[in-house]
């Protein structure tokens, strides 16, 4: 149990925290052009985004090159596109989050823009989300952790880096 | 059953074949207008409990009308690829998580339902968990006796026997780890006819070995002139008085997301819900069906999994194999039923995205452990819950679409039985001579020596999303009683003050069963949905068969 005092401050960033990611999901859905609702739709900001993190999520894996990134950002939208419409939803306000620039700075940490935000902080954004008070921000670290690391060795390109051969040949031609 | 693996055996696909042969089968999602059905039966869902209802029902010589949310898929389709195989057979993707995010769920959504998906374990209902529910919720016939000759007619329906292959090196670490420490294991009976031995089980079997009702119940059914709608959601139920007056459901899309705006009306005497737990009790809540006692949709259980991972000096190829051979139930055994929680012991099947979403952590960390890949263990723990007074499950709800979702709430019960699980299967993969032990948790690293796994772990805060918890035996929410205090359906599954209504599958179960329920969820089905058959046409009911 914390002291009484922290935990009072604990419920008011956590309320802080929920307003805003309420919050800039909407204003985000405001600003941007209507296409079919709901649906996650990975525009430049979104794109930037994950090419910035995916890198960082995978480090230290064999063959993360540019075009692997790339092929993962791709692979992550398919992923995202089978899920249901209101965790698209979700997804979406996430990315939303990321992108409004005070949301950026104040919940990830992460000072420049996207496209040239650091490693490090990168690194240490996806580390205070993955234990962060507010819950609702572990669980969105869980979402880009599953998306990423799921589109990535779904992929047979990078199967056999890890030994596995892949289901068996005659029934399933590569 | 055969002992040598029939590779090069050609694959016969009996969707296929039914459907050149005139089976009445309607995609939703191609309707250009509304329809109206009229049948004796329909039945909501086609998994373990569905699937057995229909057979029996179409064999009653009743005019049946099955529902289906997900798709027609069959051996065609079965690439064994996680990528497709998960957005198109299972509930959101495979991802369908409890309220607070904490749990993942895997239910199958697709003809046949999670029995499509499912890994092949088949246990009769353990004898200690219906002594519990006679005495705790009237159901005296509901014992191993009674209960026996509903067991032998669908094990022999479905093809379930003992395994005459060895077990893969995943489950056999499981064996020997156990045997070192005196803790006793025992093999799993699988549902197979004929099985490669691939380890694909949860892709959707690729040569028709695994006896799901996809090639079994299902196909009897059909042709045996039952419809069968897919990308069909059933919204709700319309009641006059004390009857169900119809069935309304919606045309989903190609891509199952999203409603095409067409509508199926079905009209029948009878109605029986087997959408699977969450879904079926969502359906009666979203119809708003009579819950005096405010229990629907409450006590649905998970058997909250947790899980290890071992790495090898050898290769252990966790993806090759019958996936799941070897068990022990040594703790649930240790400690009484209401005790603390008990857990049961298994080896899962380890395929990419599988392990690598489970895994803990990312970048380096992650990226060193997934080159392990081929060298990993790993074993769940399945935690039997609902026996406790703390141990009272979650409630399903709905969202604002009338989507279910189900909030499972933790307490310190909970986690105190996790922390013994993680414990337990950390010691069993040393003794199996694991080089390293990571215990699936944020907070948790490889630990080299039992002595640092023990420590670590008993020191390891145990809460929702740290720990990685996941689910793929969801169970009870239309609990079963006589006494309409205690369920919302009678010992026959008929639904409380309602006259042409039933349920018949795993919502029915008023705690969790302590065993993979596929089997419990059959065999209950079969003497309910038999009872159904006399009731509605006075005859005596028929037996399931498999084709000679």
């Amino acid at each position: 149990m914390l002291p009484h005092s922290s935990r009072r401050s604990f419920l008011k960033v956590g309320l802080i925290g929920a307003v805003t990611l309420a919050s800039a999901g909407a204003i985000y859905r405001l600003m941007r052009p209507l296409s079919t609702p709901n649906r996650f739709v990975l525009d430049s900001d979104a794109a930037a985004i994950l090419a910035s993190i995916i890198p960082v999520m995978l480090k230290g894996t064999i063959g993360i090159t540019p075009q692997a990134v790339s092929q993962a950002s791709s692979r992550v939208v398919t992923a995202v596109a089978g899920l249901p419409l209101a965790t698209q939803k979700e997804i979406s306000d996430l990315f939303s989050l990321l992108t409004l620039g005070a949301t950026r700075r104040l919940l990830a940490g992460v000072p420049d823009q996207w496209p040239q935000a650091r490693i490090e902080d990168v690194e240490a954004f996806l580390q205070s989300w993955r234990s962060h008070r507010l819950t609702m921000l572990q669980s969105a670290y869980a979402a880009l952790h599953d998306l990423i690391l799921g589109s990535w060795y779904s992929d047979e390109r990078n199967w056999p880096a890890i030994g596995y051969p892949g289901p068996l040949a005659v029934l399933s031609p590569p | 059953m055969t002992t040598s693996v029939p590779i090069g055996t050609p694959i016969i696909d009996p969707i296929a074949a039914g459907l050149s042969a005139g089976w009445n089968v309607t995609d939703a999602s191609t309707l250009a207008s509304d329809r109206i059905v009229e049948a004796d039966v329909v039945i909501i869902g086609t998994g373990a409990g569905g699937g057995v209802t229909a057979e029996i029902l179409t064999r009653a010589g009743l005019r049946v009308v099955l529902i289906e949310e997900g798709a027609l898929k069959s051996s065609r389709d079965f690439k064994m690829r996680e990528a497709d195989a998960y957005p198109a057979l299972y509930q959101e993707s495979a991802a369908r998580k409890t309220k607070d995010k904490a749990i993942n769920i895997l239910q199958g959504r697709t003809v046949g339902g999670s029995t499509t998906v499912n890994w092949t374990s088949s246990f009769r209902t353990p004898a200690d968990t219906l002594a519990w529910w006679q005495q705790h919720y009237g159901l005296i016939g509901y014992t191993s006796e009674k209960l026996a000759p509903w067991f032998d007619m669908v094990e022999q329906r479905l093809h379930i026997g003992d395994w005459p292959l060895p077990p893969n090196e995943n489950n056999d670490l499981l064996r020997r780890g156990a045997a070192r420490l005196g803790i006793p294991t025992g093999a799993i009976r699988r549902n197979v006819s004929g099985c490669w031995n691939l380890g694909y089980c949860g892709m959707g079997c690729p040569t028709n070995a695994k006896q799901s009702m996809l090639v079994t119940t299902i196909p009897a059914a059909l042709s045996r002139g039952a419809q069968l709608y897919t990308r069909t959601r059933a919204d709700k139920f319309i009641f006059t008085g004390d009857r169900v007056d119809s069935l309304l459901c919606s045309a989903l899309d190609g891509t199952g997301l999203q409603r095409t705006g067409k509508r199926v009306v079905v009209r029948a005497n009878f109605y029986v819900v087997a959408g699977g737990a969450i879904n079926s009790p969502a359906l009666l809540l979203r119809s708003k069906a009579p819950d005096p006692h405010g229990l629907l949709g409450k006590r649905t259980f998970l058997h909250p999994t947790v899980i290890s991972a071992g790495f090898y000096e050898q290769a252990v190829n966790g993806f090759a194999g019958a996936p799941q051979t070897i068990y022990s139930d040594h703790y649930l055994g240790t400690q009484p039923l209401d005790g603390p929680l008990g857990f049961k012991l298994e080896a899962p099947p380890l395929h990419p995205l599988l392990l690598a979403t489970t895994m803990q952590g990312f970048g380096t960390e992650h990226a060193e452990m997934m080159r392990q890949f081929a060298h990993t263990h790993a074993l769940l723990g399945l935690l039997r819950d609902g026996f406790h007074p703390q141990s009272a499950g979650g409630r399903v709800q709905l969202a604002a679409d009338g989507a279910p979702v189900l909030d499972y709430p933790t307490n310190e019960f909970f986690w105190d039985g996790v922390r013994r699980a993680l414990l337990a299967m950390a010691e069993i993969q040393f003794a199996s001579g694991a080089k390293k032990v990571y215990p699936v948790h944020e907070m948790a690293t490889g630990y080299s020596t039992w002595a640092s796994a023990r420590k670590a772990i008993d020191a390891l805060p145990m809460r929702p999303l740290q720990t990685r918890v996941v689910s793929a035996h969801v169970m009870g929410g239309c609990a079963m009683s006589d006494d309409a205090r205690l369920g919302v359906v009678s010992s026959g599954g008929r639904y409380h003050g309602i006259t042409n209504l039933a349920v018949h599958d795993g919502s029915l179960f008023p705690t969790s069963i302590g065993a993979n329920p596929q089997l419990s969820i059959y065999a209950i089905s079969a003497m309910l949905a038999s009872e159904l058959a006399v009731a509605l046409t006075g005859r005596p009911s028929p037996r399931m068969k498999a084709p000679a």
